[in-house]
């Protein structure tokens, strides 16, 4: 066997381990699609009257839910950050790293399962939260190309925010740390992206930040791409970010990781 | 204080030879230069209070962290070019419990061996025999949440016999565990050996190394201030004596005079003559005593383990604060 075929086979019985705890601890599963599904309800049935009819221009015409759901669908893959972030702490604090560091295995594999496990959670969640969108009126123009390339969207930048999750997972201290140091992956730049409200409508200072983050061209190509509008440049704005931040979180993540060797 | 160990020589071959290994964590000295010499199939002792070294010791010859200084080589490999080779024959059961909460135990085992690349029926069966012989078959399809201490040790253990290890590194196996556990772990221990596996363990247990190892360094402040056989050991500190208790003062005095080499207790009115060659030391003690002296009371004092213990590194300890 190579090197190459060993780290693929470690990789891939670390991310068995982490579909296993996935099974076997399915809350953390729930939790992913629960608090997408729950925004979306909420911005739908409740909040979304007004901001619906706010929107003008940027709805072209189609109802709200049309314009939110592309926006959940980038904080579900958002939400993931937590668990993951979490989980490598947790496995950070306990015996079973030093195990695996004492063991012929590939260096990284632990960290790869995680990866993993968060880019095969989101794609599950994701699923489930286009589901409940549909059921709630979510009425999709994308062609078969198009689903493809919302999927590949969804799974670049989960694969991205895995890797930093990953490196914040390794820099904290505590599990709670960990869970907290994701919140503003988790809400705060998706409230400051073009997710709920097309950033025109913010004020000034946010409007520059808005346009400029990395979630809003990950929002605004999944949204062009699913309502059948012109994608334009986005969707390679959204690829490159997602590159960016997958190799500043391998980076991160693996100094994180030989730091605990000490 | 100056290392008290003498060279050892061993018939067989090395499993772990360190030179001069060093660690501080900032200002804080962990290791000051630590030598060890362990030959294949010998069960090695590392004795010391807490934060002697002796987990900094296992890390580092385990391959977890490096040593600031110092050379060492483990199963033939050397240390720092051949990490790889060295994690392919070592076993590692660390001082907290390296099991996967989230696993069964059986899953456990299979994740070990998948890791260690065991074809699929290999792994299967290597697993059910280790839960037969951990007693783990009725709890394989259970969680470590659902274990006790010593449950979660011994699959801790097997998880580390998976790939079967020619040298495991056992960094306190009993600490915090019932005195039965912690017989049942000793027995566990005493099958690897037979086995002819080498063993480095840690611990605080006086008794344990006395009952596991057939040599024992005591470690103190990252130092190694004795170390040999335990026999060797209890013989090495001068605590071996006879008590002698007398009814009065005239007593104690005539008894002084016999045997100079005593040392007098006039409050307790008792003499402590040094005693190194059991009976027949015993014998001309009480020989040059006499018939005259009227003794009240006599007790022969061995040392054990605890006293090589206290006296080493009581007084070590007692040098680095002067």
């Amino acid at each position: 066997m190579t090197t190459l075929t060993i780290a693929a086979q470690d990789s891939t019985t670390m991310i068995g381990r982490e579909l296993k705890h996935t099974l076997r601890f399915p809350l953390m599963l729930v939790a992913l699609i629960l608090i997408p599904v729950v925004f979306l309800l909420l911005f739908v049935y409740i909040l979304g009257g007004s901001i619906g009819a706010g929107l003008g221009d940027a709805a072209r015409g189609a109802p709200y839910v049309n314009f939110l759901v592309p926006g959940i669908l980038m904080m579900t893959v958002a939400a993931g950050s937590g668990i993951t972030a979490i989980n490598v702490c947790t496995d950070m604090t306990g015996g079973i790293v030093d195990r695996l560091r004492t063991m012929a295995v590939t260096r990284g594999a632990l960290l790869t399962g995680h990866v993993g496990g968060y880019v095969l959670r989101t794609l599950v969640a994701t699923t489930v939260v286009i589901g409940v969108a549909l059921l709630v009126g979510f009425r999709p123009e994308a062609s078969v190309a198009d689903w493809f390339a919302v999927a590949g969207i969804i799974a670049a930048f989960s694969f991205a925010l895995a890797w930093l999750s990953v490196a914040i997972g390794l820099g904290a201290k505590t599990i709670a740390g960990a869970n907290s140091a994701t919140l503003p992956i988790q809400f705060l730049l998706p409230f400051l992206s073009s997710a709920f409200v097309p950033a025109d409508s913010m004020p000034a200072g946010v409007r520059w930040f808005t346009a400029h983050q990395p979630f809003t061209p990950v929002v605004e190509s999944l949204r062009a791409l699913l309502t059948g509008a012109p994608v334009g440049n986005t969707a390679y704005l959204a690829l490159a970010w997602c590159a960016v931040i997958a190799v500043g979180g391998y980076l991160w993540a693996r100094a994180g990781f030989r730091r605990g060797t000490r | 204080m100056s290392c008290m160990n003498a060279p050892t020589r061993h018939a067989t071959p090395t499993a772990v030879s360190a030179n001069g290994l060093r660690k501080a964590y900032g200002a804080k000295v962990v290791l000051d230069g630590v030598d060890l010499s362990i030959g294949k199939g010998e069960v090695f002792a590392l004795l010391g209070p807490n934060g002697a070294g002796k987990t900094t010791t296992v890390k580092i010859l385990s391959t977890l962290i490096p040593a600031d200084a110092g050379t060492a080589s483990v199963m033939g490999h050397d240390l720092r070019d051949e990490a790889a080779a060295v994690r392919a024959e070592i076993g590692v059961t660390g001082q907290f419990s390296a099991v996967d909460n989230l696993l069964t135990g059986e899953e456990n085992l299979l994740l070990v061996g998948r890791l260690l690349h065991l074809p699929a029926a290999e792994r299967r069966a290597r697993t059910a025999e280790l839960l037969e012989r951990f007693d783990l078959v009725e709890a394989a399809k259970q969680t470590p949440a659902t274990y006790s201490g010593g449950m979660t040790r011994r699959l801790d253990i097997a998880m580390t016999l998976m790939g079967r290890p020619r040298l495991i590194f056992l960094d306190e196996p009993t600490a915090g565990l019932d005195p039965r556990s912690r017989h049942s772990t000793w027995l566990l221990i005493r099958d690897m050996v037979a086995e002819g596996v080498t063993i480095l363990l840690t611990t605080q247990y006086l008794e344990e190394a006395d009952q596991l190892a057939g040599r024992i360094a005591v470690l103190d402040h990252g130092r190694i201030v004795a170390e040999g056989t335990p026999v060797e050991l209890k013989r090495r500190i001068p605590g071996a004596h006879i008590r002698l208790r007398f009814a009065d003062a005239a007593s104690l005095d005539a008894a002084a005079r016999a045997l100079r080499e005593g040392t007098r207790d006039d409050e307790e009115l008792a003499l402590r003559v040094p005693n190194e060659g059991g009976i027949g030391s015993l014998r001309d003690v009480l020989a040059r005593l006499g018939d005259g002296v009227a003794v009240e009371d006599l007790s022969i004092h061995t040392p054990d383990l605890d006293d090589v213990f206290f006296a080493l590194t009581g007084n070590s300890s007692k040098e680095q604060t002067q």
